[in-house]
């Protein structure tokens, strides 16, 4: 089974609040409120930590939750919030996006 | 000979909200007195503008006159369309052009659009909320329709003085934040007053059987003033600056909820 890597979108607005986190879409101004266990997965979305070592070392240590059921939710959360781009996710490691100069939409 | 060509007139005059002078340029006097007509109180002397518009009259024959608004930016220009008007601005040039029908509710359009992106770029805002001045202090009643602000408008004490009952201007300064008299009209259809405060207070209102004031926690506050923010524009970089604006406007400004019953003991609680 090939393993999934997850960054954070660096297109959108993230803010954290009193331990909650805050993301709006640059895309379409989209406002959303992430859980605990959506905002360890943001927080911890370098690009190069695999999904399944996320949930080994930050959700399965926070959360008493059996390891695979872990990872099955993650893979879930994971997509839906690539699916209104919060994040990205890959098959492959993600290298940092860097800005192109005069990059304007 | 024959004269080739004939010289129109170019008349043009000047409307300040929230300190910005906005210069129209218009062959028609017709439309030119609407404006004056519907401007008054924020039409000025002043020689200086930050931004001119050109106002192209035109037959109404827009294709989809109920499209709606599209704000979008490409190579340092902001096109504005919607289905009764397109307008063009350069900010680099500070002008634009505006092609409408004879009407004042296009152009009001185009400067609240404009507004919210000059304010976006300053940590500024619109924002859907009524706003008035008591005690040299400016108190602003946000919500969605029906939430109260003609209502909180209405009952204002004659010590009040009105800011708009629905589309309040939010400058960032310094020393704080700063609420302006827009003339942008809600239910109440009166003109606010162009004086500017400080701003002590935002409110989001919920009508109740009591009057009482409960303080929101930031998340909430937050969450609360992101979805009462006018925002038009399709651009990543102005949806950061709003967004990060909010936050910097919530941990400087005292956010509650004001349940109102709709009478005037309520203002016994602001100011």
């Amino acid at each position: 089974m090939s393993r999934l890597y997850v960054a954070r979108n660096p297109r959108v607005a993230a803010r954290s609040l009193d331990g909650e986190m805050m993301i709006m879409s640059g895309r379409d101004s989209t406002l959303f409120t992430l859980n605990r266990t959506a905002t360890i997965l943001w927080q911890s979305a370098d690009g190069t930590t695999p999904l399944d070592q996320i949930v080994e070392h930050r959700i399965c240590t926070e959360f008493e939750v059996e390891p695979a059921a872990a990872l099955h939710d993650a893979e879930t959360l994971a997509r839906e919030l690539a699916s209104h781009e919060i994040l990205q996710i890959s098959e492959e490691p993600i290298p940092p996006r860097t800005p192109v100069a005069g990059e304007s939409r | 000979m024959p004269e080739l060509a004939t010289e129109v007139d170019r008349l043009s005059l000047v409307i300040e909200i929230g300190g910005m002078p906005v210069r129209v340029f218009t062959t028609d006097s017709g439309f030119l007195a609407m404006l004056q007509d519907r401007y008054a109180g924020f039409i000025t002397s002043s020689e200086r503008a930050e931004i001119e518009f050109d106002v192209n009259l035109t037959p109404p024959n827009f294709p989809d006159p109920d499209a709606p608004v599209s704000v979008t930016h490409h190579l340092g220009r902001w096109t504005l369309d919607r289905g009764d008007f397109r307008a063009e601005w350069e900010p680099s040039s500070r002008t634009g052009w505006i092609r409408q029908t004879a009407n004042p509710y296009s152009i009001d359009a185009v400067l609240r659009i404009v507004h919210t992106l000059v304010l976006a770029r300053q940590g500024g805002f619109l924002m859907h909320s009524a706003s008035a001045i008591r005690n040299g202090k400016a108190f602003l009643f946000a919500g969605v329709s029906e939430a109260g602000k003609t209502t909180i408008s209405r009952l204002a004490p004659p010590d009040a003085t009105l800011l708009t009952d629905e589309i309040s201007y939010v400058r960032k300064q310094s020393s704080g934040y700063v609420a302006y008299g827009t003339p942008f009209t809600g239910e109440l259809a009166k003109l606010g007053e162009n004086v500017s405060a400080p701003i002590a207070a935002l409110y989001l209102l919920a009508k109740g059987s009591e009057n009482r004031i409960d303080p929101l926690p930031p998340g909430e506050a937050t969450r609360s003033l992101l979805a009462n923010l006018l925002f038009f524009a399709e651009d990543e970089e102005l949806v950061q600056s709003t967004f990060h604006s909010a936050f910097e406007f919530v941990s400087r400004v005292s956010v509650s909820r004001l349940t109102f019953v709709p009478d005037a003991r309520v203002w016994e609680l602001i100011g």
